[in-house]
């Protein structure tokens, strides 16, 4: 089955970045394809490179971005979202004039026309966050 | 061409649900899909004639909603008994919608390719 998983709750205070992570492991070990993982809202936090989290908890941020990789996924953040929560990356902070990009190896930044293509292009759509 | 169909849920302006769905709604749109976008709970207050949050510094996002028919999103409902336990009547929103009960609610989501809720 083709999936696309959208993510719209901030991976620090809410289980749900965590829990699309675990699905999309899930589904992908059960032979399923993951067609776009799309981080909307405060989801978008999700794709920050900057987190740092105490010695003793999983940095969540890092575990998506590893797994995006090794899987190569397509993971897009609504640019919107990402824009006004300082989610930046290199040309976004040129365009804007910033001092720094912070955007996670594995995901690019794109618009809302991809989540609508992603439901156009999956059997399931399946939301983390609401 | 899929369905659609969006759940508002929240108030207007205590989150960014609100401006999030309807902006979902539209890029929907655009995509020439069929979308049911439906109100209930606190997101009958969205329709709500009137708002004015210039004064707490909001932008009134929703003054968008008007753009709907433009979009070509026709199928506006809200979830009767969330307006009626609001002592909310289609006279106090801003663009007309069709009332619906929540078995019309079910069906509507049974006939749905995707459902987002925001």
């Amino acid at each position: 089955m083709i999936i696309s998983v959208l993510v719209t709750g901030s991976p620090v205070s809410q289980q749900c970045a965590q829990s699309a992570l675990s699905f999309c492991t899930a589904a992908l070990a059960s032979g399923h394809t993951l067609y776009r993982v799309f981080f909307y809202e405060d989801g978008v936090h999700t794709g920050s490179a900057l987190t740092v989290v105490p010695q003793d908890e999983r940095n969540l941020n890092s575990a998506w971005s590893d797994f995006i990789q090794q899987h190569q996924l397509d993971a897009v953040i609504c640019v919107a979202s990402a824009l006004k929560r300082g989610i930046l990356n290199n040309s976004e902070a040129t365009r804007y004039q910033k001092p720094a990009a912070n955007l996670a190896a594995g995901f690019e930044i794109s618009g809302l026309g991809q989540w609508v293509d992603a439901c156009l292009n999956s059997d399931r759509v399946v939301s983390f966050g609401a | 061409m899929k369905t659609l169909t969006f759940l508002a849920r929240q108030a207007p302006f205590g989150s960014s649900s609100a401006k999030s769905c309807l902006d979902m709604v539209l890029a929907s749109a655009v995509f020439e899909q069929q979308v049911n976008y439906v109100f209930l709970d606190d997101g009958v207050w969205q329709l709500v004639r009137g708002h004015a949050p210039d004064g707490i510094a909001a932008k009134n996002t929703l003054a968008a909603l008007q753009a709907l028919e433009l979009y070509g999103v026709d199928n506006v409902y809200a979830l009767d008994e969330s307006m009626s336990e609001r002592q909310l009547t289609q006279a106090h929103l801003q663009i007309p919608v069709r009332l619906c009960t929540r078995a019309d609610l079910g069906a509507m989501i049974n006939a749905s390719d995707v459902v987002t809720a925001l």
